[in-house]
């Protein structure tokens, strides 16, 4: 072999590297889920499910955050899923991208997909918790709020999947006489539902962790109901940890564990929706 | 006569291609899918539309080169003043802390699963990678306040450090934008053709140098791309800054001090209550805004980055 000995060093020095820098990242990761876990651990219990907050810390649940964060993602799919899947069809289907208002409609939920968190949150507290329809710090706001924040990936993901169908099931029924409509709806969506529905699930899973947005639309850091209705206060389970992690502790009220429970149940609600959501591709995925 | 009839009806003979009726359901339903894409446009008419409006209130009571060059910022206290300066300080110092981080791991990253990872680790390690960007930041700050700054910092690198400090949000932070530099450097290495990379291995090269020399500057513009858009992501990040980074709004670049960024004084703002039209309340649209035209500019030159590649090689 021609290469010289220096250079094949140099050579195997550079992956060591590149591995080290990969390996730094999933050690960083690792400790992350061992800090918590141990943290957090001695907190899972049935009570700590099923109790409210409470200023004494030995008491103290996630059951309205947990109430409150399942709410939240009902809302929020109810938004997403139509809007989304409605906004990706026309872009993929309709469309004519050389016309101006497509390419706009394009660059904007692309930008939208980079805006940060909390900017939505300024969104919802100008235009829904206040000013046009005043709906006050409801649950109903957060969702919406929420939705909105995620719906850019829904959209994206929902193109990728409508795309991925090929043309010819298209055409074929074009030609025997379907319209666009009866294709769309009949052959395209049901072929690109597995696609659209991990969409739907990673965009959740996005939106189950924000907190920021939340904290600016008004969510409470102190409530002891679950929501009734769409227009309840709320609180979540990012909230409720927020509220943990920032409350001074002490020695008769260590609030650390009950933040780094509220963690763990979230974590764990991430988890499980990965989790359907890999499964979901693995198993309708399908080859053209 | 008889010839202009027969071409006449040969005329007629030829089939009608297209619908016999015009379909007012599908005209109807092509209508309603254009209102659902059209509300991301009011979305982002809704922001700015918002900000605005309370902003030029804002700018009625503060002038806009005390909010640009001042170096006070205390809206809340008497005296109140609305220098930005010191958040600036705040956000770009923890943003810079971050990308130190980001960059070299995100990239180091993207060559070792473009250029060196066998197809079956790379589908182990990218999903792996991908779990940083997944983990809410909420959880990332949590681990920073209570392990990194205590344990790491404090204990095995022995610092003098404040419980609540820009350095470790920032490392922080930078390992949370690692999958983001790294998913898009990727995307824009695997797109070189790999006819370059055969003609470089043809004169000789090694995997060194056909990586560093070839691939990296032909996905030049996509690297570039996928830094901006990691510096928007660590400029927007509201959590991780307002759990660890503490409260102080200061012009010091001391990272081992507590810092207030634009998105974390923001948040602190919101947590109380605020009532419409107070000064907190103006103050939080002002910021809101100065906030969404930086990541906007960033966004925007990352868009172009990203087209740009593209253009290049598919």
């Amino acid at each position: 072999m021609s290469a010289s000995w220096t250079a094949r060093a140099k050579d195997l020095g550079f992956r060591a590297l590149l591995l080290g820098c990969v390996g730094l990242c999933v050690l960083l990761l690792g400790l992350l889920l061992v800090d918590i876990v141990r943290d957090g651990a001695g907190q899972l219990s049935f009570d700590f499910l099923n109790s409210f907050a409470s200023t004494n810390a030995g008491q103290a649940g996630v059951e309205a955050a947990l109430t409150g964060t399942l709410w939240l993602m009902g809302i929020c799919a109810v938004f997403i899923v139509p809007v989304g899947v409605a906004s990706a069809i026309y872009l993929e289907e309709y469309a004519d991208s050389t016309k101006w208002w497509n390419r706009l409609i394009e660059v904007n939920i692309q930008n939208l997909a980079a805006v940060p968190s909390i900017v939505y949150g300024i969104l919802g507290l100008a235009f829904l918790v206040r000013g046009p329809l005043s709906l006050g710090n409801v649950v109903l706001a957060g969702g919406l709020t929420l939705g909105l924040l995620v719906l850019p990936v829904v959209i994206i993901a929902g193109r990728e999947a409508i795309r991925a169908v090929p043309p010819s099931i298209r055409e074929g029924s074009l030609a025997l006489g379907a319209t666009k409509w009866q294709t769309i709806w009949k052959q395209v969506l049901p072929a690109s539902i597995p696609g659209i529905a991990t969409g739907v699930i990673l965009a959740l899973s996005r939106a189950i962790g924000e907190t920021a947005p939340l904290i600016v639309v008004g969510a409470a850091t102190f409530i002891a109901f679950n929501p009734e209705g769409l227009d309840s206060q709320f609180t979540a389970l990012p909230i409720q940890i927020f509220d943990w992690i920032s409350r001074p502790s002490n020695d008769v009220n260590n609030y650390k564990p009950l933040a780094a429970g509220g963690i763990l149940v979230l974590m764990i609600l991430l988890m499980a929706m990965n989790a359907v959501a890999i499964w979901l591709r693995n198993r309708y995925e399908r080859k053209w | 006569m008889e010839a202009a009839a027969a071409s006449a009806a040969a005329q007629r003979a030829v089939p009608v291609i297209g619908a016999a009726r015009r379909r007012w359901g599908e005209t109807a339903i092509r209508g309603l899918l254009f209102v659902a894409a059209m509300i991301s446009v009011l979305t982002t008419t809704g922001i700015v539309v918002s900000l605005l409006r309370e902003t030029i209130v804002f700018f009625k009571s503060v002038g806009l080169f005390e909010y640009l060059f001042g170096t006070v910022w205390t809206p809340t206290f008497e005296p109140a003043s609305f220098g930005v300066l010191p958040l600036l300080v705040g956000t770009f110092l923890i943003c810079g802390i971050a990308m130190l981080v980001a960059v070299p791991l995100g990239l180091a990253a993207a060559i070792y699963l473009s250029e060196y990872a066998r197809p079956p680790v790379r589908k182990t390690v990218k999903p792996v990678l991908e779990l940083l960007a997944g983990v809410p930041t909420i959880v990332f700050g949590y681990f920073a306040l209570t392990y990194f700054t205590p344990n790491i910092l404090k204990d095995i690198l022995g610092l003098h450090i404040d419980v609540f400090n820009a350095l470790a949000a920032g490392i922080i932070m930078g390992f949370m934008i690692v999958p983001t530099v790294a998913s898009i450097s990727e995307d824009a290495m695997s797109a070189v053709p790999q006819s370059l990379r055969e003609g470089a291995f043809g004169l000789g090269a090694s995997k060194l140098h056909v990586s560093l020399r070839i691939v990296f500057p032909a996905a030049l513009s996509g690297i570039v791309a996928s830094i901006v858009l990691g510096v928007s992501r660590a400029v927007g990040e509201t959590m991780i800054v307002l759990v660890a980074a503490g409260q102080v709004a200061s012009l010091s670049a001391n990272p081992n001090l507590p810092h207030y960024t634009i998105t974390s004084f923001i948040g602190a703002q919101a947590k109380g209550d605020i009532p419409t039209g107070s000064v907190e309340y103006k103050t939080i649209f002002a910021l809101g805004m100065t906030l969404f035209l930086i990541t906007l500019v960033m966004n925007l030159i990352s868009i172009r980055f990203v087209r740009k590649y593209r253009q290049v090689y598919e």
